[in-house]
């Protein structure tokens, strides 16, 4: 085009840069150089590796009952092996219900932050990108969902709906989202009077347009630093419900159910909630780690308003 | 002033409105709520004459205008399980998980702000890379297993505190404990960052510059001004705690309102959870617009603007 005359050395100029590295080189040598992005990326490398090949590693069977060798101290070990985390009320091994337990906790963490993210994402992006009195009544309504705690809303609801890990999953994804509009929102109301959404109106293009291309990869970061932060929101909202038997049912192992279990033989049997406390524990931790690196990575801006 | 304070009371009137919504629409997810109510045993005329009984039968929008109407002067209609006013028996439990909530908060920020202040001004240093590291522990854990193992380790190894209930006194240190320690987590983090930003700014330098001890600098300049973020969170985190008890509550048995929920979701009472859920969010929003008006009264910067 005759019109771009001046700007005619640019491809020039461009083609004479060092290429420039992918976003994925340079996260992985921004990973590396951190020891909390190196620590949660171990972690929650290793608790996807386990929902993977969980059942392949797998010491015992995860749901076979033994009578014989019931609540057996961790160590503990006969003719069918070693139960290095000991045995449950009914024999079970416990290392192998928490590989087992491993595949819920990666499953609703992933899924349902997937569905929530989704959906706060387009929220947030259509009430800023509005605004007005479209955008005064979505973020009222937003407002009244987070006035009633996050666990008690899911726990209302799964009471009413019924358990089972579909429906939990939907469950947390359809709650899930108001937080992701709450930020989302905020950050559609800063780009949107960026110079170069201004710009992108000047050059002609529609408002649908500019929104999908101008304003949603500049907000995308902070949903995903917030995608981290609510995985692990998420695997421990999971765990409370199926601890309060409003989750997930048996025989589907989870953490949650495990500790169930062993609040009812703590008493006796300690290590039955001691460990999978201990996994969901260090599962969260290592989101958490990953989620902190991820924001420095992605905006160093962002920890100053979180 | 004035404004403002009328303003967000007229926000809270409305929010309020959309929370009745949303707890009538959530009680009828799965079509009318006698369909769960209902023994298994009764036959179709029975349950018709149950639903006409709880007003089920009628148009979802008239349903709708009674809940409201009634809910406004506090009657949620009557306990399925309890044959009480399901708001009688709600507020029986309030006062039990708000003396929880106020014992656990205050455990809370006596860790957290101490903490918080200490590591921002010993910056890097091994104190602050330990409290980095409890307060990451202390946000992957789940309260309700902290509580479980204060349970082995007091109440079935050391017997010296009651596992369960709210008949003795001490019988709140643990579940409190169990709380105030998920809060300082939260909040430690908080009042570091908030009292570094503080020790940065140009007031600080001046007090320095002045002469004052660093005492007095921290005390008078720093901290009166990092605690306002501090407490913008904290009453944040109060709906954390308030969900957060649910699970603790069943832990311990504590008769508060978040053990009620539970109980009355596992016995249908939709009564009682719609006035459980309404007590919450009217706790939470109550709560939160206190602290709003209480840090215009602290901070002139928000006044004016």
């Amino acid at each position: 085009m005759e019109t771009l005359e001046v700007g005619k050395a640019a491809p020039e100029y461009i083609s004479s840069l060092p290429p420039q590295r992918s976003i994925l080189s340079r996260a992985a040598s921004g990973l590396f150089s951190s020891p909390i992005g190196v620590a949660g990326a171990t972690i929650v490398g290793f608790v996807l590796l386990l929902a993977l090949i969980g059942p392949l590693i797998s010491p015992h069977d995860a749901v076979d009952h033994n009578l014989r060798s019931r609540f057996k101290a961790p160590g503990y070990s006969d003719s069918s092996g070693t139960f290095t985390l000991g045995t449950d009320q009914l024999g079970r091994d416990i290392l192998s219900r928490i590989i087992a337990g491993s595949r819920v906790s990666v499953l609703v963490g992933i899924v349902s932050v997937l569905i929530a993210g989704t959906i706060g994402v387009s929220y947030g992006l259509v009430s800023g990108f509005l605004g007005g009195y479209v955008d005064t009544v979505m973020m009222r309504f937003v407002d009244a969902l987070l006035s009633i705690p996050f666990i008690v809303l899911v726990v209302a609801i799964s009471g009413v709906v019924g358990a089972g890990l579909g429906t939990l999953i939907l469950i947390l994804g359809c709650t899930g989202w108001v937080t992701y509009a709450r930020v989302i929102r905020g950050e559609v109301l800063k780009v949107r009077e960026m110079e170069y959404v201004v710009a992108a109106y000047a050059l002609g293009q529609n408002r649908p347009l500019v929104m999908l291309r101008h304003v949603l990869p500049n907000v995308i970061a902070s949903a995903i630093v917030l995608a981290a932060v609510q995985v692990a929101v998420t695997i421990l909202a999971e765990s409370s419900l199926s601890f309060l038997g409003l989750g997930v049912k048996t025989p589907t192992v989870t953490w949650g159910l495990m500790l169930a279990d062993g609040k009812s033989y703590i008493n006796s049997a300690w290590w039955m909630t001691f460990y999978p406390g201990m996994a969901i524990t260090i599962t969260v931790l290592g989101v958490v780690f990953l989620g902190d690196w991820l924001r420095d990575f992605l905006d160093p801006n962002i920890r100053a308003r979180a | 002033m004035r404004e403002f304070i009328v303003t967000r009371f007229f926000q809270l009137v409305v929010t309020m409105f959309i929370v009745s919504l949303l707890v009538f629409v959530m009680v009828r997810l799965r079509g009318d709520p006698i369909s769960i109510m209902a023994p298994p045993i009764f036959n179709e005329e029975q349950i018709q004459a149950l639903r006409a009984a709880w007003g089920f039968d009628k148009p979802v929008l008239e349903q709708y205008a009674i809940f409201l109407r009634k809910a406004v002067t506090g009657d949620f209609g009557t306990s399925f399980f309890a044959r009480r006013p399901a708001m009688e028996v709600v507020v029986e439990r309030l006062g039990y998980s708000w003396l929880l909530a106020a014992v656990a908060s205050l455990i809370g920020l006596t860790i957290a702000v101490p903490l918080g202040i200490l590591s921002a001004l010993k910056r890097n240093s091994l104190l602050d890379f330990i409290s980095t590291a409890l307060a990451s522990l202390g946000t992957a854990m789940p309260s309700f297993w902290l509580g479980l193992m204060l349970i082995i380790i007091f109440s079935v190894y050391l017997r010296i505190l009651p596992s369960f209930g709210a008949l003795e006194p001490q019988a709140i240190i643990m579940p409190s404990v169990t709380l105030g320690v998920g809060m300082a987590a939260r909040l430690s983090r908080l009042t570091r960052s908030a009292m570094l930003e503080v020790l940065n700014q140009d007031y600080v330098r001046t007090a320095r510059s002045k002469g004052l001890q660093s005492k007095q600098v921290v005390l008078r300049h720093a901290l009166r001004n990092a605690l306002i973020p501090v407490v913008t969170v904290f009453g944040l985190q109060l709906g954390w705690l308030l969900g957060g008890s649910v699970v603790v509550e069943s832990v311990f048995a504590w008769p508060g309102l978040g053990r009620l929920m539970v109980e009355s979701i596992n016995v249908r009472d939709t009564t009682v959870v719609q006035a459980g859920l309404f007590w919450f969010s009217l706790s939470f929003i109550l709560i939160n617009y206190a602290l709003d008006a209480f840090y215009m009264l602290i901070d002139p910067r928000i006044r004016i603007s």
